[in-house]
């Protein structure tokens, strides 16, 4: 006797919580290898799982075993010229008198390695992370809905029928029509009982009796088990979903003096960037605006890697971000992040603009404006004046330096570090 | 193989499968397999993805297990490399149950699905069946039912206690596993239905029987002074967890319960660690002889025997010493060509088989082999039926390293004066208690500090490995008193390890 199970339908992730308690014992492990990860990664692929690898002896699970030395014989097949006597020296690896065991025990493979699924990554990468401000949590009324139970109602169709309920309906009804009649009914037949037990010969009184008895019971049985209007339906009620949505705008000096090696540094930082706020927000919309002396809105190829050359004035970008910010992205039902990466360069009577563009209309509009500066040099006149603004508006506005890609995470880490309140 | 000329109509000739063929194939191998005599647990069949495959591996094999960060340490292993294309994964796994659960991969063609019923179904269900060992040590009835209480115990006990207390305590208990089973012992059946209703008086009993061997307030009078008082354990124990888990002083209830669950599942597989080549070999026969046999009978075409074929051997390949693929002697190439031998020497015996195997050679084969499957187990398996042949076949010699001689030496090889000598090391080499260091409790020191004192007997002078201390740090844990372990050859004191370590001459 044997029987079949087609088992392939069953959940296949059994073993998740085991897999999940394993990541949270190596934590520190993983969280190093995803920090180096991030920094080794071209930036395209930030976007996929991680192999990690942690050294052997860190998770090894001991137990006694036998330790290299004394004497042992071990059993190989294969055997072509050797006969008894013969000797061989020691480091001939098949020979090895350990062989056998050392394979066993996987002394060959210094390290553990596995690979965490993208998700995952991003966990580890995003770790101990949190938004600024992140409060404006609009309720939209007008994309996403959801049903809900709302309880019970007497009409709908046949695949809502709450069979439970209509059954105790059903009940209720039966015994409010039902249970005068019924107990005149066994008062009737008590008598009934009664009057044929003394032996009357009043027979019409039987008569009589029974009369009534056939037209209650009669009257019982008409009593339907189930009616129409016991029939009741499960209710469920759209509700709007709340929804969050941000914005994200990038904006790039692409001026001369952004070389391509540049540009990259800026890419992984808007990549970083994009990737948290996709985690945060249901929805990320991002523009892109790039400027050198004029700024204009691109999509994201150009943005990374179209050229121009040309002077630098920082405001032209700032002061479109502000036009489409007005025109598009209302603030009452988005969250608006602001990115900035240049490496410093600006006309010196423009920074003065500038401020004054993020501190009057922009700032107030704004969750978080972060300014990255990715050069190695002195710090110019932007760089000054943004600063004066730091310390002006210490919750929304955050300025950083970078000099090379090494300094990315650690300087993001630092931007969005989770602050104790 | 004879060129049979099939007339019958095969069951299939295509590489797919379905249920219905499936079942038409288990059919057709349940006839053979009894016209063989093969007694079997009835068989469930699951057939599972290669997700849930990875995922059964991990978990040792078992439909169920208490949750440990460890299984999910081999998930990852498993998932990382099979990913990368760095190893299959097993085409079935089977478990010692009544009835016997074995779980085929979707991914199998219907000749793989055939070969591992026969495999699996057959072969291995009635080596669980039949073996010895099994049969004493394990209740294939209760398994599952076993593991189901030991998952939601542990479960409970994480709610209570705390996910880490748990897992702090499973990694000792896990260190000490392969210490943790009896082995010569009979282990005292229980059902798990009772195991449940039992749990809570036994968790009241061993702490009561705990607090009497730790009483610290005076006894009777009786007790003399001048009378030494016996010494504790009164016999050296080898069975550490069940030593701990009755007698350590400091352990809640739970904590017991847990060391015994631990215990019992090492128990339970204690015996599929004694018999690898064995029931690997058995199974591989079975497989080998009832899809030859299907061939015969005209059941299966020719593609299907030659598909067959080329993975029965990939499966009993059997790398040379000097290969880079060699990891040690294929079990089930080992296993398949004894039991293939075995047969050989009855039906078709030598001078020579006759010589050393005068009891068997010329027997009828099928009761021989189940002789050969009940009562043995590798060691004693080897020790009794490798033949010259089977040596000379494989060309087996043995190397001794000597860590006191400059070279290895080569003690013998596939000769007159070698078979004995191979047959004996090989053995051996599948004695557990050759292959796992010999530690026993010696002593505790009941009037004193408690400490537990353990020794070592080095077996050919072979040292402890380099995770001894790490595995003393688990014992401490559970014992909860200090540990020492002496390293002995002979009555020579050769090494002693220490927990907590010892500062020399900072002791108070």
């Amino acid at each position: 006797m044997s029987y079949l199970i087609d088992r392939r339908l069953n959940g296949k992730n059994k073993s998740t919580v085991n897999r999940q308690r394993f990541l949270r014992r190596y934590k520190k492990h993983i969280k190093q290898a995803v920090a180096d990860a991030i920094n080794k990664r071209s930036i395209t692929d930030i976007n996929s799982g991680e192999k990690i690898s942690i050294p052997d002896r860190d998770v090894k699970e001991p137990v006694f075993s036998h330790g290299t030395g004394g004497e042992r014989s071990t059993i190989h097949p294969g055997n072509k010229e050797f006969v008894p006597g013969d000797t061989l020296p020691r480091s001939s690896g098949g020979g090895n008198g350990s062989g056998h065991q050392a394979s066993d025990g996987g002394e060959g493979l210094d390290d553990f390695v596995f690979q965490i699924s993208h998700s995952e990554f991003l966990d580890f990468m995003f770790e101990d992370l949190e938004l600024p401000n992140l409060v404006k949590r609009e309720l939209m009324g007008g994309e996403t809905f959801v049903y809900r139970r709302a309880g019970y109602t007497t009409s709908g169709t046949p695949n809502q029928i709450n069979i439970v309920r209509s059954l105790k309906t059903a009940n209720a009804r039966r015994i409010a029509l039902g249970s005068a009649s019924k107990k005149k009914l066994k008062e009737l037949k008590q008598t009934l009982l009664q009057l044929e037990s003394h032996g009357t010969q009043d027979h019409e009184k039987i008569k009589a009796l029974e009369k009534k008895i056939a037209a209650i019971e009669l009257k019982l049985k008409r009593i339907p088990f189930i009616d129409s209007f016991d029939i009741k339906y499960n209710l469920s009620t759209k509700q709007p979903l709340p929804s969050s949505k941000a914005v994200m705008f990038c904006i790039m000096d692409v001026s001369g003096s952004m070389d391509q090696a540049t540009k990259e540094l800026a890419k992984r930082f808007f990549i970083l960037l994009y990737l948290f706020l996709q985690r945060n927000y249901d929805h990320t919309d991002v523009v892109f605006i790039r400027h050198h002396t004029s700024a204009k809105e691109v999509n994201e190829e150009e943005f990374f890697y179209s050229r121009e050359t040309g002077g630098t004035i920082v405001s032209s970008a700032l002061k479109l971000m502000n036009t489409i910010m007005d025109e598009r992205y209302p603030v009452a039902e988005w969250n608006i992040y602001g990115a900035q990466a240049s490496d410093g360069d600006n006309w010196n009577n423009d920074s003065s603009t500038c401020a004054a563009l993020l501190e009057q209309s922009i700032l107030p509009q704004l969750q978080y404006f972060s300014y990255i500066e990715i050069t190695s040099r002195e710090p110019q006149n932007l760089w000054h004046q943004y600063q004066l603004l730091a310390q002006q508006f210490p919750d929304v506005f955050a300025i950083q330096n970078i000099a090379d890609a090494s300094d990315i995470y650690p300087v993001f880490r630092q931007l969005f570090a989770r602050r104790q309140s | 193989m004879k060129a049979a000329g099939p007339k019958g109509h095969f069951i299939s000739t295509d590489s797919d499968w379905s249920f219905s063929l499936i079942r038409q194939y288990e059919e057709a191998i349940d006839t053979i397999a009894k016209d063989f005599g093969l007694d079997t647990y009835p068989n469930q069949i699951e057939i599972i993805s290669a997700e849930q495959m990875m995922d059964a591996y991990s978990s040792s094999g078992m439909p169920m297990q208490y949750h440990h960060w460890s299984y999910g340490k081999h998930f990852a292993a498993i998932d990382h490399n099979y990913r990368r294309g760095q190893m299959g994964l097993a085409y079935e796994i089977v478990i010692n149950s009544n009835p016997c659960i074995a779980y085929l991969m979707e991914e199998n063609t219907m000749t793989m699905q055939a070969l591992v019923i026969a495999h699996a179904c057959y072969g291995h269900n009635s080596f669980f069946k039949g073996n010895y060992l099994f049969r004493t040590w394990t209740e294939a009835d209760s398994i599952i039912d076993y593991m189901l209480f030991a998952r939601n115990y542990i479960n409970l006990c994480e709610q209570r206690y705390g996910e880490s207390e748990v897992e702090a305590l499973l990694d000792s208990c896990h260190a000490l596993m392969n210490y943790g089973v009896d082995r010569y012992k009979r282990p005292h059946p229980i059902s798990a239905e009772k195991e449940a209703l039992q749990q809570q008086q036994r968790e009241e009993q061993l702490q009561r029987q705990v607090n009497d061997l730790w009483r610290t307030i005076p006894g009777s009078k009786t007790d003399c002074e001048d009378s030494t008082p016996a010494p504790f354990p009164l016999e050296p124990q080898e069975n550490l967890l069940y030593f701990i888990e009755k007698n350590a002083p400091l352990l809640e209830p739970w904590q017991r319960e847990v060391i015994r669950i631990v215990r019992k599942t090492a128990q339970y597989f204690y015996p599929q660690r004694q018999t690898q080549m064995m029931n690997e070999g058995w199974a591989c026969f079975w497989h080998y002889t009832i899809l030859n046999e299907m061939y015969d009978r005209g059941l299966v075409n020719d593609a299907f025997i030659l598909e067959f074929l080329q993975s029965h051997t990939s499966v009993i390949a059997q790398p040379p010493f000097d290969s880079p693929h060699y990891s040690g002697i294929n079990p089930y190439c080992l296993g398949f060509a004894m039991m293939s031998d075995l047969r050989r020497i009855c039906e078709h015996p030598t001078k020579e088989d006759r010589q050393w195997f005068p009891d068997i050679a010329g027997s009828p084969w099928q009761q021989t082999l189940q002789f050969a499957m009940r009562n043995f187990k590798d060691e004693s398996f080897v020790l009794q039926f490798l033949s010259p042949k089977v040596i000379r076949d494989l060309k087996l010699f043995c190397a001794k390293d000597d860590d006191q001689e400059p070279h290895i030496e080569i003690t013998a090889i596939h000769n007159a004066a070698g078979y004995r000598i191979i047959r004996e090391q090989l053995a051996g080499q599948y004695n557990l208690g050759d292959r796992e260091p010999n530690l026993q409790v010696n002593n505790i020191d009941i009037r004193g500090n408690r400490a537990m004192h353990l020794q070592h007997y080095q077996h050919n002078r072979k040292p402890l490995g380099k995770d001894t201390l790490q595995v003393l740090k688990h014992l401490h844990q559970l014992w909860g008193f200090d540990i020492h372990l002496l390293s002995l050859q002979g009555n020579e004191v050769t090494e002693s390890y220490h927990y907590p370590e010892m500062l020399l001459g900072a002791h108070p």
